[in-house]
């Protein structure tokens, strides 16, 4: 056994420790605190739970890649509410609107293709011109928002389609169709970037840029498709979460991309890229959806949760901090 | 020198790690005035050393003495009170900030309210730098100095206390000849005023050029200390390593190929113009010249890292445009870089991925990596190259400098190229893998590689290479057969004073 293994084993086992102390914490506070009657750890609440999850934990994954990849992708949330509207107001078009249900598949296609075409519109800018990718996605969040509102002012766009809004509540073997998206995301996701070229690629480029270019790699091309993938995700998250509601505001989606954030930084995933993981990922949508959910569960409103979560996401860091210096006796600063 | 009280000396120091005695038992002394060279193999507790020194470590045994008073160190802040000083290989200064700003750091002179004292500042920085008679003054922004002029700031803060002893850890690894000598004054003058100084350097000439005496480490026992105008590079080195070091001319014994690579009058002004040179399978062609010649320049363009300006490249004889490193992958031309850890690995990832890297594309499995097959190629350069590691999955930055060469030999030879370009191949590589780089280099060009080898050391150049060329800023000046090369002529080629360019 090589040294550091023991805080290896801390660090990826964290997110799930934190998730066991989660749980602990608050089936013990909601026997207290809590105004319902059935517990937090209920079969039905902890399949919502994943329900929930979905939204943010598609996207997640996407951003795991392209965080992994040394860059980051600010405009999911604008990604996500403009597929939403596309989603939702071509069926209403005359071309579609005849087809009956055969306009469903239709619509989906057209709302992915949406998002793939903006994350390849991101991935080209960061890719030509060299801007980071920071600056890059803050314009085109900005910019992609901008549209959302052009396309229908301040209404909400709706289209309620039965057929949608039954698959979407569907439940097959006891989960719903949103937690088996996720699942199959986060299952596809994992052998890209563990068994594919594409992925070891993905961790090269963000460990050390210069050397994966001589060792033949195109970063350029290879990080646009992984800003395709992200956007091809926001696209299927807005998807999965609107064929069931049915309604998207202009606003929808908003800081969805810090949400979507933070839950990969919980997850492990470094900044500066070339280490992360799928898995741990998954850990960190779930951790804070059971945040969420827990503290609602006790009875706190929504700020005292942002509080909370801001809180835990600043003390994990330092932790994460405090392992990995003991290790290499870094420079205090 | 013998009846004066030692500047620093070290006793007994022990330095255990879990699993390794780092130190065992290391003792020498520094005399004010005097140049004392540490040696030893990387890995030898030169580096753990200088860390006790310094008050990052704690010894486990020993006593650190700093004229004639025991002392503890509790940190680095401790040992530069003490008057232990260090110059470290990488640079820690704050390129926006002016030199005045870097060198008194922390400690900017105040006026009333709090507020800093320029002129004094100013002043005060004026005096040291006269005395180290720089071209800069204390205004300049460190940033637009060159890296030679940055270690001069370096320096200049190590004056800025009263220092009993000042470490020197690699500090030529990135300096040009001349200013290799300006530092070499710099050294001689804090000398004079009675300063001990360490250095510590792989490089021969230097040590016993400056040097009063060396002081040698092997596996963290102390071996001896030699007095430099009584011993040979041979006998440092056999203490070192515990044996002697081939350095002799080894001009192929084998017949040559076809010509593998030809440049035709080859041009990226301003870093270098009209190059044309040949090189043919089995045969080591070597490049030297100063740092700035335009030698790795070369390197890049013909890895497609760079575009020529004009000239053509062939490839067994057939022209080529390489647009991309991808291109020239493709066409079998490979690029050993310079700067191992920034430019050719990843250091978070292991051995075996590292290796098949460029290749990784064509070993798949359907969409998957055939992960069995990178490991039969990782298995096959792990024996072929004698890479020590104690298995594939080790992370390639916790290898020694001369296995991750040759992880970065090794991810090239896998892939079977007409043409590799080695560039420095044993910077920062101790004495025993050094000889082991420079006989592989040997051993490729006989199973009919074509190699080029770009060296700033001399030695290095002469005993790999079967020709020369020798480049004076961006031009090749002449190129040498094995038999006319002599250390003289070479030098005046790569001064400019050499001849006309000679085929």
């Amino acid at each position: 056994m090589q040294a550091g293994t023991l805080s290896t084993f801390l660090k990826r086992g964290a997110i799930w420790g934190f998730i066991v102390l989660e749980l602990i914490f608050f089936t013990v506070a909601g026997e207290f605190l809590s105004l319902s009657e059935t517990a937090f750890m209920d079969a039905g609440n902890m399949l919502l739970l994943f329900k929930q999850s979905a939204p943010i934990g598609i996207i997640a994954m996407g951003m795991t890649i392209v965080m992994i990849n040394g860059n980051i992708d600010l405009s999911v949330g604008a990604i996500y509410a403009l597929c939403a509207v596309v989603l939702l107001d071509s069926m209403t078009w005359p071309m579609l609107a005849g087809l009956g249900d055969a306009a469903i598949p239709l619509a989906w296609a057209l709302a992915l293709l949406t998002g793939v075409a903006l994350g390849a519109l991101n991935g080209l800018i960061v890719w030509k011109t060299g801007v980071d990718a920071f600056i890059v996605t803050l314009g085109s969040m900005l910019g992609y928002r901008g549209l959302v509102f052009m396309y229908n002012g301040e209404q909400p766009t709706s289209h309620l389609n039965w057929t949608l809004v039954d698959f979407a509540e569907a439940q097959f073997l006891g989960l719903h169709t949103a937690t088996w998206f996720l699942l199959v995301v986060t299952a596809a996701i994992w052998f890209l970037m563990n068994k594919t070229v594409h992925g070891r690629n993905a961790y090269a480029i963000g460990d050390n840029r210069e050397a994966a270019v001589n060792a033949g790699i195109r970063v350029g091309p290879h990080m646009m498709i992984n800003f395709m993938i992200i956007g091809f995700l926001a696209a299927l998250s807005a998807v999965v979460f609107y064929s069931e509601s049915g309604s998207v505001n202009p606003n929808d989606g908003e800081l969805y991309e810090l949400w979507v954030i933070t839950a990969v930084v919980l997850g492990g995933t470094k900044l500066t890229g070339g280490a992360g993981s799928i898995v741990s990922t998954f850990g960190g949508v779930v951790a804070i959806q059971l945040l969420r959910k827990g503290l609602a569960h006790i009875g706190a409103d929504t700020s005292t949760v942002n509080l909370v979560i801001g809180l835990i996401l600043i003390a994990v860091l330092f932790l994460d901090r405090q392992l990995n210096v003991k290790g290499k006796e870094e420079l205090k600063i | 020198m013998t009846d004066q009280t030692p500047a620093l000396r070290l006793e007994g120091i022990v330095k255990t790690f879990p699993g390794v005695r780092a130190l065992d038992g290391v003792s020498f002394s520094v005399m004010p005035g005097e140049v004392h060279a540490l040696m030893g193999e990387n890995g030898a507790g030169k580096s753990t050393l200088m860390k006790v020194l310094g008050g990052i470590h704690q010894p486990d045994e020993g006593r650190i003495i700093v004229n004639e008073v025991p002392v503890v160190m509790s940190g680095p802040l401790e040992a530069k009170a003490k008057g232990i000083v260090f110059i470290h290989q990488e640079l820690s200064l704050a390129e926006e900030l002016t030199v005045a700003e870097n060198i008194y750091l922390g400690e900017l002179p105040r006026k009333r309210f709090g507020l800093v004292d320029w002129h004094k500042l100013d002043a005060m920085t004026n005096v040291i730098l006269k005395k180290l008679k720089v071209g800069f003054d204390a205004k300049t922004r460190v940033g637009d100095l060159s890296i030679a002029n940055q270690q001069m700031v370096e320096i200049a803060r190590a004056l800025t206390v009263d220092a009993k002893a000042v470490i020197f850890d690699e500090p030529t690894a990135s300096l040009t000849d001349a200013e290799k000598s300006v530092l070499f004054d710099v050294i001689a003058d804090l000398q004079k005023a009675g300063v001990g100084i360490i250095y510590i350097s792989h490089r021969m000439e230097e040590i016993f050029k400056i040097t009063d005496r060396i002081s040698v480490l092997r596996d963290g026992q102390y071996r001896g200390t030699l007095d430099t105008a009584e011993t040979s590079e041979e006998e440092v080195t056999q203490l070192m390593i515990g044996r002697t070091l081939d350095l002799s001319r080894s001009a192929s014994r084998h017949e040559l190929g076809d010509v593998a690579l030809e440049v035709r009058g080859l041009c990226c002004k301003p870093l270098f113009e009209d190059i044309s040179f040949e090189v043919r399978a089995g045969e080591v062609l070597g490049f030297y010249g100063l740092v700035g010649a335009g030698r790795t320049e070369i390197a890049e363009t013909l890895f497609g890292l760079r575009d020529p300006s004009a000239g053509q490249i062939l490839l067994g004889g057939e022209e080529v445009r390489i647009q991309s490193p991808a291109d020239a992958i493709a066409r079998g031309i490979s690029l050993v870089p310079e700067d191992r850890k920034g430019q050719g690995l990843i250091l978070g990832m292991n051995c075996r991925d590292n290796m098949t890297l460029p290749q990784v594309d064509d070993l798949t499995a359907g969409p998957f990596v055939a992960e069995g097959s990178e490991v039969a190629i990782f298995d096959q350069y792990r024996d072929k190259l004698d890479i020590r590691t104690p298995g594939w999955k080790q992370l390639v930055g916790n290898l020694s400098g001369g296995n991750q060469q040759k992880i970065v030999i090794g991810k090239w030879l896998s892939m079977h190229p007409q043409v590799l370009i080695v560039d420095e191949p044993t910077r920062g590589i101790d004495v025993g893998s050094k000889s082991e780089i420079h006989n592989l280099i040997r051993d490729l060009a006989a199973q009919g590689y074509a190699v080029l080898v770009i060296s700033s050391e001399m030695p290095e150049v002469l005993h790999v290479s079967d020709r020369i060329v020798a480049m004076y800023s961006g031009r090749i000046m002449r190129t040498f057969t094995a038999g006319e090369v002599t250390e003289d002529n070479l030098i005046q080629a790569i001064s400019g004073i050499g001849g006309a360019t000679a085929a």
